[in-house]
């Protein structure tokens, strides 16, 4: 276990590294930063200044050596624009996209389940059809346009919801959490519920796919002759089986919401990470992008790792090696 | 054949027929079997593959899925009849008063629970025993189907027992609630040569220790001449000829049965070539006018393509569905 852990670590690092040097590639690639900072009016001096005191007159490989090893010291770069540590601006936002994804996700699952579970059990039913029929929308439908709709019907036509902003927030163990507040979760629902649904989609389908496949086997078949329940047969017997596929979309799923739930905070002005991103890529704040995309590199990371740590949790078959 | 059930009967089926309405047409896999066990009795279903025999087993259970359906017929447990009964009274009876053991035990155990998780199934649907009175009834049976260090197994996984093993606590599973019926589809087919007789012994000690009946369902008539009472012979989802083990064998009355007899590989005579049944079972969706047996059969004669011949006995206790049945001392 304890090799197995060592292991791991020593690939997210790899992971990391790669991750680092690609964006840090990129990154020089796109646009000068320096035009974007300065004034307009600016002397060619004052250029040549602002260029030494960001760092940006040396050579590439400098630069990348220099970004490295004040990483490993702790810091990773500040802003050019907020002239803030580019990490705090970030861990200062996530919250507020995390909090939105778990609603998003938790939502997902709890409808996914249960209808693909019915899905699969009943594959001919006409709800089983309708079921089908309304996770293709959610799969086909683009997170934008769904989030102006709810917008239009739920907060213009019927004004039942806000539109947008993050309502109160209130401090639990130092972090300003929405859910904590009755606001909160009245903002919190139209943007959660809009990016729910892809996952949603998603998730329905694979767990309707293994029920059909665990359908057919013979334990399923074992568990009725002893006289178990329906929901038993299914739940218990048959849905466990289902579920490593259904797992690892959600794993895949979870870190995509997190690090790109960008269009959905855009169109809801969600004062989350995925905002920061998209603001920081308009003003080439080249320091907040290349932190964020290793956050992200790094959350990708953990949760594949917990995903199979989960795989042995289901499979008592499938070991850590 | 509609001889009425006595007090000594445990299941009385009659005229059963389970169709299946498929795309390419209907498959009437049992139409019109009819058979009685008595108590403590073990029955051989045979045929061969297709023939039916499973679906009989899952049709007394209840568990026959769309497209199938059971079209007619009964099926008395003790005078009530399962093919009417709701799903909640089959739930009940299924582990209760009837177990199934499958074929294959590599696939008919969870591959997600343990041993002891699925034992505890059973006992906590049909017992109102506490949790450590389960465990111990669970260890109890694990160990009367030969498993040692029962209490240590009851944690692990199937995948962490061999094929034959798996047999044994499907059988543990199948025999727990104490059921008075046992349904075993193929028990041994799955299994190494050398564990299929330890398997059969112990089911066979297992009913006998409980005063429990069985119906074996099987394509081996060497199987199930060792472990059955009386033989029921399925050909195309109809029974062709039913009697007493020991009569069925010495003096078969169909030339099915004999072609199945004849097809059991003979220890003394391991030289000469295997004799097997000419022909294939024919289409079951399309069945031709007559004896289903005739194209394979090596008696048949015109009468033959124009009725179907009934079930009718040959004597006492012996019936056969044919015009021209074997008389002793016929050869084939």
């Amino acid at each position: 276990m304890l090799g197995y852990l060592l292991k791991r670590l020593f690939q997210m690092l790899l992971v990391l590294w790669v991750v680092s040097l690609v964006v840090f590639l990129m990154m020089s690639f796109t646009g000068d930063p320096v035009f974007m900072i300065v004034p307009i009016d600016a002397t060619d001096s004052e250029i040549e200044q602002a260029r030494r005191i960001l760092g940006l007159d040396k050579s590439l490989p400098v630069q990348y050596w220099i970004f490295i090893s004040s990483l490993l010291q702790g810091d990773f770069g500040q802003s050019y624009v907020f002239r803030q540590p580019a990490m705090a601006l970030i861990l200062e936002r996530m919250p507020a996209t995390i909090e939105m994804v778990v609603v998003a996700m938790v939502l997902a699952v709890v409808v996914a389940i249960p209808l693909g579970v019915y899905a699969g059990a009943n594959p001919n039913g006409r709800l089983s059809r309708m079921i089908m029929a309304g996770s293709l929308l959610g799969i086909s439908l683009p997170g934008f346009w769904v989030g102006m709709v709810l917008i239009y019907l739920f907060a213009v036509h019927w004004g039942i919801f806000p539109s947008s902003g993050r309502g109160d927030t209130a401090e639990v163990f130092g972090l300003r959490i929405s859910l904590a507040t009755w606001d909160g979760w009245h903002h919190i629902a139209l943007p959660a519920i809009t990016l729910s649904l892809g996952t949603m989609a998603i998730l329905l389908r694979m767990t309707r796919a293994g029920m059909m496949e665990v359908a057919r086997q013979d334990y399923m078949k074992f568990a009725r002759a002893k006289g178990a329940t329906r929901h038993d047969v299914l739940y218990k017997h048959g849905l466990k089986n289902a579920l490593i596929p259904v797992v690892t979309i959600f794993g895949l799923q979870l870190g995509d919401l997190i690090a790109f739930a960008t269009i959905t905070e855009t169109i809801f002005s969600w004062p989350g990470m995925g905002k920061l991103l998209i603001d920081s890529i308009y003003r080439a704040d080249r320091p907040v992008i290349v932190v964020y995309l290793m956050l992200v590199a790094l959350i990708f990371v953990v949760i594949n790792f917990l995903v199979d740590i989960i795989y042995t949790l289901i499979d008592p078959r499938i070991t850590l090696k | 054949m509609t001889t009425a059930p006595t007090d000594t009967t445990l299941l009385a089926v009659r005229d059963l027929r389970t169709w299946f309405h498929t795309f390419s047409g209907t498959v009437k896999a049992v139409n019109g079997v009819s058979f009685d066990i008595g108590k403590g009795e073990v029955m051989g279903l045979v045929g061969e593959s297709g023939g039916g025999k499973s679906v009989v087993g899952f049709s007394i259970l209840g568990l026959i899925d769309s497209p199938g359906r059971i079209m007619g017929g009964q099926i008395l447990l003790d005078g009530e009849d399962l093919a009417q009964a709701s799903e909640d009274r089959l739930r009940q009876i299924r582990g209760r008063e009837i177990s199934m053991v499958f074929q294959d035990p590599m696939t008919s155990l969870n591959p997600l629970h343990t041993v002891g998780q699925q034992m505890d199934e059973v006992l906590r649907l049909h017992t109102d025993l506490d949790a450590a009175d389960r465990r111990t009834a669970c260890i109890e049976m694990l160990e009367s189907v030969g498993i040692s260090r029962a209490a240590d197994r009851l944690g692990a996984y199937p995948h962490q027992f061999s094929g034959g093993m798996r047999q044994r606590v499907v059988i543990a599973i199948a025999m727990l609630a104490r059921p008075r019926l046992i349904i075993a589809d193929e028990p041994t087919t799955a299994l190494d040569v050398t564990i299929q007789s330890q398997i059969l012994k112990l089911m066979r000690r297992q009913i006998a220790d409980k005063g429990a009946s069985m119906i074996l369902i099987t394509h081996d008539l060497a199987v199930v001449s060792e472990m059955a009472d009386h033989i029921t012979v399925l050909y195309c989802g109809k029974v062709v000829e039913r009697g007493r083990t020991r009569d069925l064998i010495e003096t078969p009355a169909h030339p099915y049965t004999r072609g199945l007899i004849d097809s059991i590989p003979d220890p003394a005579n391991r030289h000469a070539r295997l004799k097997q049944i000419p022909g294939t079972v024919p289409d079951i969706r399309n069945l031709p006018k007559g004896c289903n047996f005739r194209d394979r059969c090596p008696r048949a004669q015109a009468l033959c393509a124009e009725e179907e011949p009934e079930l009718r006995p040959q004597n006492a206790a012996q019936w056969a569905a044919c015009h021209y049945p074997l008389m002793p001392g016929d050869s084939a």
